[in-house]
């Protein structure tokens, strides 16, 4: 980008100011002893074209909507139109989100994001002993059909797009999902949305766990096996990187574990025998947005450059689409305080700034009561008011990826991809991501990573305000919400009474359908979508299927190494 | 003192809260402290926590939970604890909980609770002071 007689000269003069620089510094020591991300990142005082002197744009930027997809997944990004405001949430029962939901929409978000509880992250109802105490609070109780039909109980599902937040039960609550919308007239070939699905990263970091990680990646590529033929405009898999980050990853490590369990999957739909560009324009991602401005920045750009070039030279795909890494990204949670709550706006809103110039497709600002539990409504509106703030009036939206050029971005941007295929390369030759996971490898690099982090914070080496410094006690506010622990034994008894209306011989022929399918090896005529949608709809509970998936494929237990 | 055996500690998370990133943090620290750890993983019931302190004879158990879940679980632990004649374990709780369930959860013999923002060196210094070895189990 620059001739080589500049970068002659800029190479000399850098020299001389670095000696300015240097007795600068015998009057005026620096703040810090070493200057690092949050991630420990090193970072230098300066950057100069000296640092991206063998970019080439054509090769490493190129143009919004353009391979490498460095600066964008489309030519026109915010100025056609914004990012879709997705707040995620779900909270008891099915009425007391629908009723979330609807209040979201009344206020402007454009897309729905549904946060289920643990007993239903896990595959279990209401009523199993294994989920008492837990109904409604971290998420909505979904047993049944039904439950899915209040959830959605007057949103245009055809118009309103949704993403669900369900891993190894994915597809037995896309399936309900699925078998609701129908019987609600809506033809499936419109419904547009996305299940997170992502089994692999369950194993990494989130721990919601239910199979071995073999059957739990034949399931996902039933999914989207499905998706890919019957449900196109559904986003099959969201590749999280999120939850990895918040069990205390660095951002290259978010990134090269994210992208390597994409590749994972990819590899597996292949095996299957899927054509890449049949399905891959059917896959996204989901990053976490830290404190760390500039490095959230330079990992989204990264992002989506790594995984155009691992799709076209990996997996030799054609369209420009399978090469697209489009993705939704949250703010990161962990970096909120419960000390001093009304500064946690503060960190999302530069959070949700990075996520914006990193390009995201759709965003989920934290509110500020979000570090205690399920947000309120007060605090709720204040976080997707700041996403509207910033993409109406600071003017951020109106250019595309308007840190291009910066010598800082874009040599972290390049430090990100090149770091992150370090971690690639290394998990190529381990075998791939579930020989790693079986071998504990990521899980014990995010445990080092958050260990590390942890005692940075206690040297005060990193700096957490009203936490490290400048310490606070931490508040009770008025307006957080409080989940009814009664709501556990109304949500059993409504499930029982739904079990006792059930046409037993249908449902047992739509089980036993189920049985023979999983049984069965991995194909089309054994995809478990088709006897799912059929026994969700015989009134199958959630945990029904699940169970039956235990039973066939076995269990799998965190091991709990640390 | 020399001979006197290393504190045995078993961090828990009760429930299927998979926020682990606490736990695992804390249980190195007792590890570099000197103290011996065990941890149980995600998705423990009352009776697993309770039956894994008493097998593996640990003088702490740390809970540690995000989910809310804890108005069910913290009490069903004490009760097991009692029930089984080992209400001398010493037993602790980190992560958020509603400022009112606190003096509950003290309550019930709960001994600290850790918030956020605690150090891991204070948690370690206040088990130093808090916990002595109990004396092994009869069978």
């Amino acid at each position: 980008m620059f001739s080589e007689s500049q970068l002659d000269r800029m190479e000399k003069e850098y020299k001389e100011w670095l000696r300015e620089y240097e007795k600068a510094l015998q009057k005026m020591p620096e703040r810090l002893e070493r200057f690092s991300t949050v991630s420990d990142m090193e970072v230098k005082a300066l950057y100069t074209p000296l640092d991206i002197k063998d970019k080439d744009y054509f090769e490493d930027l190129g143009f919004p909507g353009q391979f490498p997809f460095t600066r964008g997944v489309q030519p026109t990004m915010y100025r056609a139109r914004l990012w879709t405001m997705r707040m995620f949430a779900g909270l008891g029962t099915a009425e007391d989100t629908n009723k979330r939901f609807h209040y979201l929409i009344e206020h402007g978000e454009t897309g729905l994001s549904t946060a289920f509880d643990f007993p239903t992250l896990m595959g279990y109802d209401t009523e199993s002993p294994l989920a008492r105490g837990e109904c409604g609070k971290c998420g909505v109780a979904i047993d049944t059909i039904d439950d899915m039909q209040r959830l959605f109980a007057g949103i245009n599902l055809e118009e309103v797009t949704t993403s669900m937040t369900i891993n190894p039960p994915a597809s037995v609550i896309w399936a309900m999902y699925i078998a609701n919308a129908e019987n609600e007239g809506y033809d499936r070939k419109k419904l547009g949305g996305t299940i997170q699905n992502d089994c692999l990263k369950e194993f990494i970091a989130q721990k919601t766990l239910m199979l071995p990680p073999e059957p739990s990646l034949r399931l996902v590529v039933d999914t989207v096996e499905f998706g890919t033929y019957e449900v196109p405009r559904w986003n099959t898999i969201s590749i999280s990187g999120y939850h990895i980050r918040e069990a205390g990853a660095t951002a290259v490590q978010e990134l090269a574990f994210t992208i390597y369990d994409g590749i994972t999957y990819v590899e597996e739909c292949i095996k299957r025998g899927l054509k890449v560009d049949d399905f891959a324009g059917r896959l996204s991602f989901f990053w976490n947005s830290h404190i760390d401005f500039f490095e959230e920045i330079a990992k989204m750009r990264a992002a989506r450059r790594l995984w155009a070039r691992l799709m076209k030279d990996r997996f030799k795909a054609q369209k420009p689409r399978s090469m697209m890494c489009r993705f939704h990204t949250q703010t990161a949670g962990c970096s909120l305080t419960a000390q001093e709550p009304y500064n946690n706006i503060i960190r999302t809103t530069v959070e949700a700034l990075a996520a914006i110039l990193g390009g995201t497709q759709s965003l989920h600002t934290n509110s500020l009561d979000e570090v205690y539990m399920i947000p309120s409504e007060e605090a709720v509106r204040i976080a997707l008011r700041t996403q509207q703030i910033l993409a109406d009036e600071t003017g951020v939206a109106n250019v595309i990826d308007p840190l291009a050029g910066s010598y800082f971005v874009e040599a972290l941007t390049d430090k990100m991809e090149e770091e992150a295929m370090v971690y690639i390369r290394k998990l190529d030759e381990m075998g791939g991501m579930v020989a790693a996971i079986e071998k504990d490898y990521p899980q014990m690099e995010i445990a080092d990573a958050a260990y590390h982090f942890q005692q940075q914070v206690e040297k005060g080496e990193k700096i957490i305000i009203g936490v490290n410094k400048f310490p606070s006690a931490r508040p009770d506010l008025e307006f957080i919400l409080r989940i009814d622990d009664e709501l556990e034994n109304f949500q059993i008894e409504r499930t029982r009474q739904f079990k006792a209306r059930r046409d037993k011989v249908k449902l047992q022929k739509a089980m036993d359908e189920l049985r023979r399918r999983c049984e069965g090896p991995p194909c089309w005529e054994n995809n478990v979508m088709p006897a799912l949608i059929d026994a969700v709809r015989a009134g199958a509970t959630e945990q029904e299927c699940c169970d039956l998936y235990r039973e066939v494929f076995g269990t799998y237990s965190d091991p709990g190494t640390f | 003192m020399a001979d006197e055996r290393k504190l045995r500690i078993l961090i828990a998370k009760p429930g299927l809260d998979g926020h682990d990133r606490g736990a695992r943090v804390i249980a190195r620290a007792f590890r570099d402290a000197g103290f011996e750890v065990i941890y149980t993983g995600c998705h423990q019931t009352p009776e697993q926590i309770v039956s894994t302190a008493i097998q593996e004879d640990v003088d702490l158990i740390g809970l540690s939970i995000l989910s809310g879940a804890h108005r069910y679980s913290f009490p069903r632990i004490m009760e097991l604890l009692k029930e089984n004649n080992a209400e001398d374990i010493t037993v602790i709780g980190g992560g958020i909980f509603p400022l009112e369930d606190i003096p509950k959860l003290k309550a019930i013999g709960i001994k600290e609770i850790f918030e956020p923002g605690a150090k891991l060196e204070d948690i370690v210094q206040w088990v130093r002071t808090h916990v002595k070895p109990r004396k092994a189990m009869v069978a």
